[in-house]
């Protein structure tokens, strides 16, 4: 477990969050996930659910039967922070089961591709060479989050991060591929936004019948290829 | 059989509690934006709690019921009229076969909520009937009701129940104003604003702007600043959560809230009263009241204690009705 001891809040009256730090940073991502999987195997009277984030985990509770199922403890917040502790005690960075990497391929033409010219532009670099050098690299998803289904995945290469848009798009394509500093994600349904727009993919992010509704996991690990 | 919608009023929704467990794949819970008034009609009509409800806005739907059905509305209060007489918030009352409901005035609040006895035939997305408008799922075919459209009732009611005069205890109704003081508990980030923010925060009040929905109310007011710039990664956030946007102006993210948000977090509404910021509606003031954590909890107990005693009571007068 990290060295540091996490930072463990309320966030409202019925969830609290263990925070690893505030860095993109792969062994806190990894800590997240392990410490959310730990709670979906390890449920406790009142639990709903478990998210994480970049570098933090959020336990959902219900207070009111948590504080039935706890009584010795002052809140329920106490009850779930105990828990939460006693857990980061047992898991390592390695329980987050098994990596899957999957391959994604992109449509990089002009109607697809947006901003690549403006994040060529803006690294002084040609189009072809932003291409190349966002293919190179091996990309893991962080979290899922904004819309159902879309990856926050990094980290790019620092030859091609570009910030945000200043004014976001009132409508971004569904499948596009953006980059905001050094993230990347696909848009998993169409959408307003402000990452700069390199690609487009045609693969499904998000089949709200499937019975997994998403395409990407928190902890998968990604490879854009270019479609063809 | 079913209740047809005449007119679609705007953004009328189909709802519940909302769909959990999701979250962690960017699929928001969701659901009735008043959850208090979903839960209160639901077990005042003997329904689970997490039934479907209609969630409608001002100017609201007409409805017109195909088949005999119990009913109840609450939450706003659009001066309801069942075939043209004025029916009250909170109360059970049946619907013969081809009564029409009408809404035709806002008095107070902006979201009413219909439940009918037995509840509504909505098929589940992911184990809710929580309509997603992003997702375009869930509901209703994931939109808006439209004008046309059937929405079938589950339950068969053949002549007129005996329906006693009950309501709901008013200690249970949230006292919904136009200008409340909702209690907060602080917030991650709080210790970051300067010290006259923080301050501030607690003593001004905010104005509802226009450009607020089922996503998020943006709140007018004086500028609330950090001490110093932040940069928080995206982590999660809640239905309640109060975030402080680069322009010094807040946020409360509601029900259609996104999963997770990189804005410092001033504060978190309490569940308690969710509702009391859920029924307001542009030019509407509020003002927040910080309160520690374990009094929150104990504002949610008391009133899930009192919930209970309610539910059994309307469980046994709710049972005559479906036989």
């Amino acid at each position: 477990m990290a060295e540091k001891s996490p930072r463990i809040f309320p966030l409202g009256d019925s969830a609290l969050t263990v925070e690893f730090g505030n860095v993109i940073s792969e062994e806190l991502n990894k800590n997240a996930i392990a410490l959310a999987a730990h709670f979906d195997k390890n449920n406790f009277p009142g639990f709903i659910e478990s998210v994480p984030a970049y570098a933090s985990t959020t336990l959902f509770y219900d207070p009111f039967v948590v504080r039935k199922s706890f009584p010795k403890f002052f809140t329920a917040f106490d009850a779930v922070k105990h828990l939460a502790e006693a857990a980061l005690e047992n898991i390592t960075a390695d329980d987050t089961g098994t990596m899957r990497l999957v391959e994604i391929p992109i449509y990089f033409d002009s109607e697809s591709s947006l901003d690549l010219e403006f994040v060529a532009a803006s690294n002084n670099i040609s189009s072809d060479e932003v291409i190349e050098i966002f293919l190179a690299k091996t990309y893991r998803v962080y979290m899922l989050g904004f819309l159902p289904g879309f990856s926050y995945m990094g980290e790019v290469d620092e030859r091609i991060t570009t910030p945000r848009r200043d004014t976001p798009r009132t409508v971004v394509p569904k499948g596009s591929v953006g980059i905001a500093g050094s993230q990347t994600g696909i848009y998993s349904l169409e959408s307003p936004g402000g990452w700069q727009i390199i690609g487009r993919t045609d693969v499904e992010m998000f089949s709200p019948n499937a019975k997994e509704p998403c395409y990407l996991r928190p902890g998968d690990e990604v490879r854009f290829v270019t479609a063809k | 059989m079913s209740i047809l919608i005449k007119k679609p009023g705007i953004l009328t929704t189909i709802q519940d509690l909302g769909r959990v467990g999701y979250r962690r794949l960017g699929i928001n819970p969701g659901g009735a934006m008043d959850r208090t008034a979903a839960r209160l009609l639901n077990i005042l009509l003997g329904n689970d709690e997490n039934e479907a409800v209609v969630e409608m806005h001002f100017p609201a739907a007409e409805i017109f019921f195909e088949k005999n059905a119990v009913f109840a509305i609450g939450g706003a209060d659009f001066s309801a009229e069942l075939d043209g007489e004025l029916i009250a918030n909170w109360r059970p009352y049946f619907a013969e076969k081809g009564s029409t409901l009408r809404f035709t005035k806002k008095i107070s609040g902006n979201r009413a909520y219909l439940t009918v006895c037995g509840g509504f035939k909505i098929e589940r997305w992911l184990g809710s009937s929580s309509t997603n408008l992003a997702a375009k799922t869930g509901g209703k075919d994931g939109r808006p009701l439209a004008a046309g459209d059937h929405i079938p009732l589950s339950l068969q009611i053949k002549a007129k129940p005996r329906i006693r005069n009950c309501h709901i205890s008013s200690n249970l109704i949230p006292y919904y104003r136009p200008f409340p003081t909702v209690r907060v508990i602080v917030g991650a980030e709080f210790p970051l604003l300067t010290k006259s923010s923080q301050g501030l925060l607690y003593v001004h009040d905010f104005v509802v702007s226009q450009n607020s929905n089922r996503m998020g109310f943006r709140l007018k007011g004086a500028p609330v600043e950090l001490a110093e710039p932040f940069e928080l990664l995206s982590s999660v956030a809640s239905f309640g959560t109060i975030q402080l946007l680069p322009d010094g102006q807040l946020i409360v993210l509601m029900a259609d809230h996104q999963t997770s948000g990189g804005y410092p977090r001033v504060g978190h509404v309490i569940t308690r009263d969710l509702p009391l910021i859920a029924q307001l509606g542009p030019g509407d003031k509020v003002a927040f009241h910080l309160i520690e954590i374990d009094e929150a909890e104990a504002l949610a107990a008391e009133f899930e204690l009192e919930l209970n005693f309610y539910r059994i009571g309307c469980k046994f007068q709710a049972n005559s009705w479906q036989q």
